[in-house]
């Protein structure tokens, strides 16, 4: 049995991170913004209404600011900046620029970070399935249309690219 | 201050042997809204994630023992979703995808809010509780487990290891009235289990007394008033006043969610809705 309560480490994006002098109520969200420098999930919230800290853990996408981040050892936790780099973003960000879904983009990656888990598992949901699968994540600015346009452009790019 | 994740059941139970202030960690959900926002200071932390045992599903032929552990999502379309139609419809109705993927059966027992969205269908379903300890494994009726706001049967040394739900033919329905269609806590809820077989019908109520009320009077009088072997289609009257003896039977009380009023007919309506469903 592990028992932590100062020094563990997590592993994001595939590397093993280490957390010193935490505190043990830490959520994971705080770890990864403040202790280690992943900006990418946001915080506003905390608890857990409007998915802008969403991240995959062992590939579910999860409230990070409602997972304590102690108890995430020996779990594959995969942030924003895990699914492409700068230079190269994922053809689900992408079309979020080319259908202007991103507006003052708070809600962005925990959104991207939704649409990835859901295409993952589902690669041709319909529009019920994607706006359930969403739901979870608030958005103040778009109204959502350009954000499921966005979807909708990625499902059809990845279909034509099947066929 | 320490947070532990054993391994195995024992090892768990020995640690909140030894622990037995310790706060049990499950999906995190509850927990996690009261450490962030300053309404709880924990100490010590058993983390129930590595508890593999906790993850145990069995099908039992007359019931299923579902390990507490399991997420909303796996009652909701995985691969538990054959337990009980009115679990999934209560499991889909809770939080986000995100909460469902983390928060579990058995830490909606835990919390035992009165407005826990599985715990009216444990309650109609007659469920069983089972809690572990290093002195052994007991079961308890839910409706003797469940004690009040946030209060529940389980000690200090005990963990909640699995629920037993019975495996009942026929309709069974969830209802809930909340302010929006996602991501919402329950102003009231409703489950209707009708078991054709045994001639009777169950109803609990959630989000309208300090804990989940069963509607025995309701049940009773139902019997008594309709033919519940089948599932032929009830007069308006009978639906009507089922509706009526259901609303009061509810304890609401007002607060920032809504008022004792509106949740007292809510319930009503709930109630005749989902008899409505089960016989047609």
């Amino acid at each position: 049995m592990s028992t932590s309560s100062e020094i563990y480490s997590l592993r994001i994006n595939g590397k093993e991170q280490h957390v010193k002098d935490s505190w043990i109520g830490e959520s994971l969200l705080y770890v990864l913004r403040e202790r280690l420098g992943f900006m990418g999930a946001k915080g506003a919230c905390e608890q857990g209404e409007c998915g802008s800290c969403t991240v995959l853990i062992n590939n579910d996408a999860v409230c990070s600011c409602l997972v304590m981040a102690a108890s995430a050892i020996d779990t594959d936790i995969t942030t924003v900046e895990g699914l492409s780099t700068q230079e190269n973003p994922t053809d689900i960000q992408q079309a979020f620029v080319t259908e202007g879904a991103v507006q003052c983009g708070f809600c962005t990656p925990g959104l991207i970070v939704a649409v990835h888990h859901l295409l993952e598992s589902n690669p041709s949901p319909s529009e019920i399935e994607v706006k359930e699968a969403l739901s979870g994540n608030i958005c103040r600015c778009t109204g959502y249309g350009r954000i499921f346009s966005a979807v909708q452009l990625v499902i059809s790019q990845r279909e034509k690219s099947v066929s | 201050m320490t947070i532990f994740s054993p391994r195995s059941l024992a090892e768990a139970l020995q640690v909140i042997h030894e622990h037995p202030t310790a706060r049990l960690l499950a999906g995190g959900t509850d927990t996690m809204v009261e450490i962030n926002f300053r309404h709880f200071e924990p100490t010590d932390i058993i983390s129930l994630r590595y508890v593999t045992e906790l993850q145990a599903f069995a099908d039992q032929g007359h019931n299923f023992r579902v390990g507490a552990a399991i997420p909303y999502k796996e009652f909701e379309n995985g691969s538990y979703a054959h337990v009980s139609r009115a679990l999934s419809e209560a499991a889909r109705t809770v939080g986000s995808p995100q909460i469902r993927a983390a928060g579990t059966i058995g830490g909606n027992l835990g919390t035992c809010s009165p407005a826990g969205d599985t715990l009216p269908v444990l309650s109609a379903l007659d469920a069983q509780v089972e809690l572990a300890s290093v002195n052994g494994v007991r079961t308890l009726s839910i409706h003797d487990f469940m004690l009040g706001v946030k209060r529940n049967a389980r000690a200090a040394n005990e963990i909640i290891s699995a629920i037993h739900i019975p495996n009942i033919d026929g309709y069974q329905g969830y209802a809930k009235v909340g302010v929006r269609n996602a991501m919402v806590i329950s102003i009231a809820s409703a489950c209707l289990v009708h078991d054709p077989k045994n001639k009777r019908v169950a109803l609990a109520l959630g989000a309208v007394g300090p804990t989940i009320i069963r509607c025995r009077d309701s049940e009773v009088w139902l019997g008594e008033n309709a033919d519940l072997s089948t599932s032929a289609p009830l007069s308006p009257e009978v639906l009507e006043e089922f509706a009526r003896r259901v609303s009061s039977e509810a304890r609401p009380i007002t607060d920032h969610r809504s008022t004792a009023e509106y949740r007292t007919h809510a319930v009503g309506v709930l109630a005749q809705r989902l008899l409505k469903r089960a016989m047609q």
